[in-house]
């Protein structure tokens, strides 16, 4: 194990995703996750200050296609997917009062 | 028969496309319990198609390319009223409103859809051991995996389930699966194949692409789902590829160089069977006539960490949406944020969640330079390095992964060594550039091998010349 991640970084991180771990999933978690960063620590050893990032492999801007009036997406088809629907809306448990 | 004698065969009526697709069926019937390559087989709806197609034909419509060719389509491309599941408990029951762009242009050049296959959950993976919905195994050895993590398109044309099937390939999920399956396999230029359908893991390095038995079949499909799509901001603005002067063209005079740092050089675990076939593979290629030689590509050794980097920031992000609101499976609670995370713990399997926090800690406060900015320079260096390789070298040559086909549960407690599994793979994502994988030669366990024919943006046509020439080689020599 190195000092990559901690338990306490998983946890925090699994808050944030929107997932919760038993006792058990935060240790190996941790583990794995260090073992992963561990090996990316190569990168360490470049030189990157001068160089630029990339977040994309295509020099694409600004991609616009004509303003056309096309098909348009059929509500009842999206809505037919959902677990919950009321009114012709997503319908979901009470999202104020959390006690988190 | 390969794929692309069918349409002829068809139209000439020796055959007809409902008997084409029997025996097909046929063989799922034998096999796929044992192999498992398929999430769902649409036998009804393909009997159909296949009668559609025949009366049609009869009527002397000309259907177009792919008449009558039964396609297998990997289960993370979305198919109106059809079950996409993307292997996920997550995704189970939904029906996608829309068909995927590429599912139209297959449709409309007349192939019969029979199937969607299994993958990896969310194509994380290098074994098609993350399923929610159980292993997929390699049909030429059932205790080995087929590779990942579209494995399950590649056992589906290695077992003679279809001649030609459909997969994704974000970090080498077409490639390494066609090496251990003995199949061909193509990652086109990133944006050459519409994603529009696709459910993204990591967007800026997803891309489609087919698995065939052979290199021309490989062609003959790519050529269908290539070209502009305006569903698609990143689809490149070309006409579909046409590459068939390419199969039949041979190599005379290109200049070829072999990746030294993926091919026994700095990067450790290619195994000896393996380098093997890459030297033959080599010989044939000088052979007919190309220029072989050692060359470095420097920053290749870094790719696997900024992939890993990269992929799964993108992943936490796309997959953000699986929150039980809009569609698949909810795990009710008395708040949404509590629905949320029950629906979330519960939907996805491990290697999604482990993917998901990784890529949330990189991308978090206090680390977002040191791993993501980190590792998306290292990406300007990969390019930077094929640059200078494609100045001197019309291809690149390594091979596809790094062992032959592993035994089921080798690594599935080891993420890391997984991981491994993609090292000559991912630079071509990194960079958005095509390579495809042919098989060549067999490893000391009789198992397939296979190599990778890389070129630079947009250059399939010469990437198939080469592909062309190794399949016409290994087929001569066994």
């Amino acid at each position: 194990m190195n000092e990559r991640i901690s338990r306490d970084d998983v946890a925090h991180v699994a808050r944030l995703a929107c997932l919760s771990l038993t006792n058990d999933e935060l240790d190996s978690f941790t583990s794995q996750l260090a073992d992963i960063l561990e090996h990316a620590a190569d990168l360490d050893a470049l030189e990157l200050e001068e160089i630029e990032p990339t977040a994309h492999p295509l020099p694409l801007a600004n991609v616009l296609r004509d303003d056309e009036p096309g098909a348009v997406a059929d509500r009842e088809k999206f809505l037919a997917s959902a677990p919950q629907v009321e009114n012709n809306q997503f319908k979901v448990p009470p999202a104020l009062g959390d006690p988190a | 028969m390969n794929a692309r004698e069918i349409p002829t065969a068809i139209r000439n009526g020796e055959t007809t496309a409902k008997e084409v697709l029997e025996t097909y069926l046929e063989a799922i019937h034998n096999r796929e319990e044992e192999i498992h390559a398929f999430n769902l087989v649409l036998e009804e709806e393909a009997r159909n198609e296949a009668e559609r197609i025949d009366t049609l034909t009869a009527e002397g419509e000309n259907l177009g390319p792919l008449t009558g060719i039964p396609v297998a389509i990997k289960d993370n491309i979305c198919t109106q009223g059809v079950p996409t599941t993307c292997s996920s408990k997550i995704l189970d029951g939904w029906r996608p409103p829309y068909d995927a762009t590429i599912i139209g242009r297959l449709r409309e050049a007349g192939a019969v859809i029979v199937g969607k296959t299994n993958l990896d959950e969310f194509a994380m993976g290098a074994s098609t051991e993350n399923s929610a919905f159980g292993p997929t195994r390699n049909p030429l050895d059932t205790t080995r995996v087929p590779g990942g993590s579209s494995g399950g398109s590649a056992a589906a044309v290695a077992a003679g389930f279809a001649p030609l099937a459909i997969g994704s390939d974000t970090g080498g999920s077409i490639r390494q699966p066609a090496a251990l399956c003995g199949v061909v396999g193509v990652k086109p230029t990133y944006g050459r194949v519409s994603r529009y359908g696709l459910v993204a893991f990591a967007s800026s390095l997803d891309q489609i692409g087919p698995f065939a038995e052979t290199v021309a079949d490989a062609a003959l499909l790519l050529e269908v789902i290539s070209g502009h799509d305006p569903l698609d901001t990143t689809s490149i603005p070309e006409p579909p590829l046409d590459l068939s002067t390419a199969l039949t063209q041979g190599v005379e005079g290109l200049r070829i160089g072999v990746i030294d740092e993926l091919s026994g050089g700095a990067i450790e675990g290619i195994s000896d069977d393996v380098l093997e076939c890459l030297e033959d593979a080599v010989q044939a290629l000088t052979s007919a006539g190309a220029i072989v030689e050692r060359t470095s590509v420097p920053s290749t050794v870094y790719g696997l960490s900024a992939y890993y980097v990269i992929a799964p920031a993108e992943a936490s992000s796309n997959l953000a949406r699986y929150d039980g609101v809009r569609f698949g499976p909810r795990v009710d609670a008395k708040t949404t944020s509590e629905m949320m995370v029950a629906t979330r713990t519960a939907g996805f399997g491990d290697e999604v969640k482990r993917r998901i926090m990784l890529g949330t800690y990189a991308l978090s406060a206090g680390y977002y330079d040191a791993y993501y900015g980190k590792s998306q320079k290292v990406r300007t260096l990969i390019m930077n390095d094929f640059a200078n390789a494609y100045k001197k070298y019309d291809l690149l040559l390594s091979p596809t992964a790094p062992t032959t086909a592993f035994p089921l549960g080798d690594k599935t407690e080891d993420p890391l060594q997984m991981y491994l599994q993609d090292i000559c793979t991912i630079s071509s994502n990194l960079a958005g550039h095509p390579a495809m994988s042919v098989p060549f030669g067999k490893g000391t366990d009789g198992l397939p091998v296979g190599i990778q024919v890389l070129a630079s943006a947009m250059d399939e046509h010469t990437m198939f010349r080469a592909g062309a020439v190794l399949e016409a080689s290994n087929q001569g020599k066994s």
